[in-house]
């Protein structure tokens, strides 16, 4: 128990420094728990099959990439195809997002019109609806549109601004951005679409890099889209060949399914890596769900 | 478009006369183009949808003939005669009472350890949090079943102490237990909201309570808990709305089914069995439209509740 614990019957700095060292002794000992079954799985990735059962150890004795291969070549397409189907979408949609999200959001923040405040109502609105709803008659529009088994329906409704979230984060940023500025450019002779360009973009860098940073993240990881619209292989992402991996070998195969694991959440890393500091502000300040 | 005319075109009459009508028609003409992509969508992907599913909730269909009218028959069957329901309902609200206080209260008490000015914290930080960042995707729920499989980790740990582990996923007793300890893994970003939360609550406030003699429990009751209600409240709001629509571990760990004996069955997996593996659009749009309602009625239930105990004049 955190502040629970402990009356000050001592001297209370020793009492702080001996309870700085037990939270440190709790610290360390919960990290090592939570990252136990990561790092199982990246050391398992490594070792012969024989070794991954009854040797939980986290250095593999035998090293090897056997695994990475007979993963990578697993099933009838290779995982480099699903890899570069993932990338597009996620590209794609990171450009749609970003795009579309700040063009709603700079209408919101920064221009008149009649009607604003309902619409910004009704988007935020749309925040709390479950995606349950639209779900069957977008099916069925996609389906007689003869998107499915393309990425269209993955990618399209990123152009249109659908991941409302995104749109609030920005216009909480864009109206933090001192008016003057605009008003100095329109002096200069420009439009709300050169204010927009020139001034509101590029002083937004943090913000729209979070917004496209999450939606990376949540389309590299996202299932259930591509569980209901891909259907032939050759167009699977990362996570549908993953999953068509553990229904056809991946229940024998530890390794192989392991190096594929590991594969797949690499970009996660590397952008956990890298951003780390923006994707915890992000939550922090707006309470994005990691 | 047409919607950008017709706004512009009443705009014009209904402005006041102080202003420049043409200005104001402009503007407005700008503003919902800018707008054109959001509204475009809005219209096409999700108010059409919305009211496409709740028509086709009170009917049948199966993509291949047109929907059949069959007025509530589809309500009534959900709130009277499908097990299959009560199983999913079971088995959401389980999960959902245990995963999210038990997660939520790993959250804060670890956001209160970080919180002491600890040396390293950044690194403790991004240790917690790593597990919320990469939850979501397939590989870790594929390690998860691996994880809790007759072979994984645990069994080989009970083995050294002569123990012979159950297959945790394969057992209906404990299937749904795995799934909740890996939402529960996942407490790093609600810890990170903790934490900011506290960060907000000026230091002097305990200093004032120590001089007074407060012990340390009476300070987490009577300040620092209080003080944290309003982040507390929005935790629990996103996490339980978040759980209510938990799919992809139940997913992958039962291999789609729910199974063992429906102990996984999440609600929105049997809406997706409903709509994907047997084509029962009609009945599986009321079952999205009974989670909707379940939804909004907890937010609702939240948002009520929060007077009495969410404090926003900290």
């Amino acid at each position: 128990m955190v502040d629970l614990a402990g009356q000050d019957q001592v001297s209370p700095s020793r009492n702080r420094g001996g309870r700085t060292l037990l939270y440190h002794v709790v610290l360390c000992l919960a990290s090592i728990a939570m990252l136990y079954p990561l790092l199982w799985m990246l050391a398992s990735s490594f070792k012969p099959d024989s070794d991954i059962f009854g040797d939980a150890s986290l250095w593999p004795r035998h090293f090897s990439l056997a695994a990475y291969w007979r993963g990578w070549s697993g099933l009838q397409v290779t995982f480099g195809k699903f890899f570069l189907n993932s990338l597009v979408v996620s590209l794609c949609s990171v450009v749609g997002n970003v795009m579309s999200c700040s063009l709603a959001a700079y209408a919101f923040a920064r221009l008149k019109f009649r009607g604003q405040k309902f619409w910004f109502a009704l988007m935020l609105g749309t925040l709390m609806l479950p995606y349950h709803v639209t779900l069957i008659p977008q099916y069925i529009l996609f389906l007689n549109l003869d998107w499915v088994d393309t990425f269209l329906p993955l990618i399209v409704p990123k152009f249109l601004a659908v991941d409302a979230f995104f749109i609030f984060l920005l216009v909480q940023f864009f109206r933090s951005i001192p008016r003057e500025l605009d008003e100095a450019a329109m002096i200069d002779g420009c439009g709300p679409w050169r204010i927009y360009w020139i001034v509101i973009l590029p002083l937004s860098i943090p913000a729209l890099a979070t917004a496209a940073i999450f939606t990376f993240i949540w389309t590299w990881d996202d299932f259930f889209g591509p569980l209901i619209y891909l259907n032939d292989m050759n167009s699977y992402t990362v996570q549908l060949g993953l999953r068509s991996f553990v229904d056809s070998t991946g229940k024998s195969d530890w390794g192989a399914l392991f190096a594929m694991s590991t594969l797949t959440l690499l970009p996660l890393f590397v952008f956990f890596l890298f951003f780390q500091r923006l994707l915890i502000d992000g939550i922090a300040t707006t309470g994005l769900k990691g | 478009m047409a919607d950008t005319l017709i706004d512009a075109a009443t705009s014009r009459q209904a402005l006041p006369a102080v202003r420049a009508p043409e200005t104001s028609w402009r503007e407005s003409a700008t503003g919902y183009l800018f707008l054109a992509p959001w509204l475009i969508g809005f219209f096409g992907l999700t108010l059409g949808p919305a009211l496409v599913s709740l028509y086709l909730s009170f009917t049948d269909y199966d993509l291949l003939s047109n929907p059949r009218w069959v007025g509530a028959a589809n309500y009534v069957r959900i709130a009277t005669s499908d097990p299959k329901f009560s199983a999913a309902m079971h088995v959401t609200f389980l999960y959902v009472a245990l995963s999210v206080p038990l997660k939520l209260a790993f959250a804060l008490l670890v956001a209160m350890m970080l919180n002491r000015g600890l040396r390293g914290l950044p690194l403790y930080r991004a240790i917690f949090y790593l597990p919320s960042l990469i939850g979501a995707s397939v590989a870790v729920s594929v390690l998860w079943r691996q994880l809790f499989a007759s072979d994984g980790l645990p069994n080989q740990a009970l083995k050294l102490v002569g123990i012979h582990g159950p297959s945790w996923i394969s057992n209906p007793d404990t299937a749904l237990y795995t799934l909740v300890a890996l939402a529960v893994w996942q407490f790093g970003s609600p810890m990170i909201i903790f934490l900011a939360g506290l960060r907000q609550i000026p230091k002097d406030v305990y200093e004032a309570a120590e001089i007074d003699g407060a012990s340390r429990s009476q300070q987490f009751w009577r300040i620092t808990l209080p003080l944290l209600t309003p982040v507390l409240f929005f935790n629990v709001v996103v996490q339980t709305i978040d759980a209510f629509k938990a799919f992809t571990p139940a997913f992958i760990i039962s291999g789609g089914t729910g199974g063992p004996i429906d102990a996984t069955l999440f609600y929105t997996l049997y809406l997706y069995q409903e709509a994907f593996a047997y084509f029962r659009m009609g009945y599986a749009s009321a079952l999205a439209w009974v989670l909707v309602v379940i939804i909004a009625a907890f937010t609702a239930l939240s948002f009520l509740s929060s007077r009495y105990w969410v404090h926003y004049d900290g």
